[in-house]
């Protein structure tokens, strides 16, 4: 009976699945109404978004850039095929601005800062820290999550702008400056063609989603974490999948509603 | 034990899933007494310190302390109650992001609305009394063992708890470390009028310093009484403990379904 036996490990885990994520959703609705002490004691959040903001701000700098002058490199032979080179500033910009940005500092930040987080908060609670807040009378999740979710829910969309205005700059920097499209039309056609509301309001509210995701995520793994090596070494690998397969599929799903018939 | 008893533990039971590790246990600790709780691994120490401090909910019995059930309260009263509770940690479970200065603020940060200047002679105070003053500016990275364990130490007095538990406090320290650690537990618990109760496997160390001990094994109470009391008894199991024997009531091979000769295929 083999095929039974697959089949029953398919229905497990898809039970178990369905009841972790039940288990996530508790832990983030406890974690939003524990948050009160984080906003009367601000310098709680502000201590971990230097942890998990200011930390990430090289790697999402540097791959913002790298990611801008591809655009610009790969834009500028599609275009000039069809003699829009002009228009390298739009798409550029709108790339970043709907997209890539979002999506690309989301992901770096789940791999530096999402990983970082799983791995103290499950060191803390094999160290039995934790179990000592507890013990004196605190609420590990209003004193150590709370804060922690609202420095990376605050954090990921300045990173995310921070990601596009780098890319574009890069792209400036390969289109204008290395290939010599006019500067002028540059800007002038990035000016015109991206909308306030549609494009980067519409980026904002993804990488704001794609914050609460990677972070609910983060510290849930690393709250539910066995206390042993293995046991946290095993909830951060299961961040970084989970996280980048969040942002993916909620990617699509924010895109669908947002960019139809812009 | 006494009259005056700050924690009364009657009839408790507990189990995980279904095997028992704690089967009807009474016990009684008076108030400013140093109590031990001895037991070889996996007797069901930990489990009772545990249901002590509210983390577990007994199958059957009750735990009292000052009076309340403890596992009756709600989340409110149970962080009350443990306001007026400390706990050392095995390890001592210092939060690793503090530095030792902070570590014993936390509570005094999180629970009272003292000024900061006050916070600070009140830390220096606590920190001198562990003989730790010169360590307030550094992380706990870079302490070792037993000065970690005398910070946490601190961090445990920071409110002058009524109750202070010990979980195997004397586990992993160097010989003067050890005697440094029970000296501090002993001293402290009748500066400050607590009552303290030490879950440890370490026999010599703890007679020095307790009032009165509990012997724990199968999850039942096998022995108690007084450190005299405990040196001069001839129960085979306390005999074993006090002295180390390898072989006794705790035997030294773990039972096996066939005899040592059937698997060295020397007999049938």
């Amino acid at each position: 009976m083999p095929l039974i036996k697959s089949v029953r490990g398919v229905g497990h885990r898809v039970v178990d699945s369905v009841w972790r994520l039940g288990v996530a959703s508790r832990f983030l609705a406890l974690t939003l109404m524990q948050s009160g002490v984080s906003f009367r004691r601000f310098q709680l959040i502000v201590k971990e978004m230097f942890a998990s903001g200011v930390m990430s701000l090289i790697i999402i700098g540097v791959a913002g850039l790298f990611v801008g002058m591809v655009l610009g490199l790969q834009g500028f032979e599609t275009l000039k095929r069809y003699g829009s080179e002009s228009a390298l500033g739009s798409l550029v910009a709108l790339s970043l601005v709907r997209e890539l940005g979002p999506v690309l500092a989301a992901l770096l930040f789940a791999s530096r800062a999402g990983s970082a987080m799983t791995a103290e908060i499950g060191l803390m609670k094999a160290t039995e820290q934790i179990a000592a807040m507890e013990m004196m009378a605190v609420s590990p999740v209003a004193r150590v999550i709370a804060p922690r979710f609202w420095a990376g829910v605050f954090s990921m969309p300045l990173l995310a702008a921070l990601f596009s205005a780098m890319g574009v700059f890069g792209g400036y920097v390969v289109g204008v400056v290395m290939i010599g499209v006019d500067e002028g039309s540059f800007w002038s056609q990035m000016q015109s063609s991206v909308d306030f509301r549609d494009d980067i309001i519409n980026g904002v509210i993804k990488s704001f989603v794609f914050g609460v995701a990677v972070t609910v995520i983060a510290l849930f793994e690393g709250f539910d974490a066995p206390p042993t090596a293995e046991g946290v070494s095993g909830a951060t690998t299961r961040t970084v999948v989970e996280s980048s397969l969040a942002i993916l599929m909620l990617d699509f799903i924010l895109t669908a509603f947002m960019f139809r018939g812009v | 034990m006494s009259e005056q008893a700050l924690v009364e533990i009657r009839d408790v039971n507990f189990s995980y899933d279904q095997r028992p590790v704690l089967k009807g246990i009474n016990m009684s600790f008076g108030k400013g007494k140093v109590i031990a709780v001895m037991g070889g691994s996996g007797c069901g120490k930990t489990t009772l310190f545990r249901l002590i401090g509210g983390a577990l909910r007994p199958t059957r019995g009750e735990v009292r302390i000052d009076g309340k059930v403890i596992h009756d309260l709600d989340d409110k009263g149970l962080y009350e109650m443990r306001r007026k509770m400390g706990v050392l940690f095995q390890f001592g479970a210092l939060f690793t992001d503090m530095s030792v200065f902070d570590n014993v603020a936390f509570q005094m940060r999180e629970h009272t609305d003292l000024p900061e200047e006050i916070i600070h002679d009140l830390v220096m105070m606590k920190l001198h009394a562990v003989g730790l003053r010169g360590t307030h500016h550094l992380m706990p990275a870079e302490l070792s063992g037993g000065m970690a364990r005398r910070v946490a130490l601190a961090r445990t007095i920071a409110l002058d708890p009524m109750l202070i538990l010990y979980d195997e406090p004397f586990a992993g320290l160097d010989p003067i470390s050890l005697s440094v650690v029970g000296q501090l537990i002993r001293r402290l618990n009748d500066a400050l009028g607590t009552t303290s109760v030490v879950v440890t496997h370490d026999v010599q160390e703890s007679l020095k310093i307790v009032d009165y001990v509990y012997f724990i094994s199968d999850g039942v109470i096998r022995a108690e009484g007084t450190p005299d009391e405990i040196r001069a008894s001839d129960d085979p199991f306390v005999h074993q403990f006090v002295h180390g024997e390898m072989d006794g009531p705790l035997p030294f091979h773990y039972p096996a379904a066939t005899t040592y000769a059937q698997d060295m295929g020397v007999t049938d």
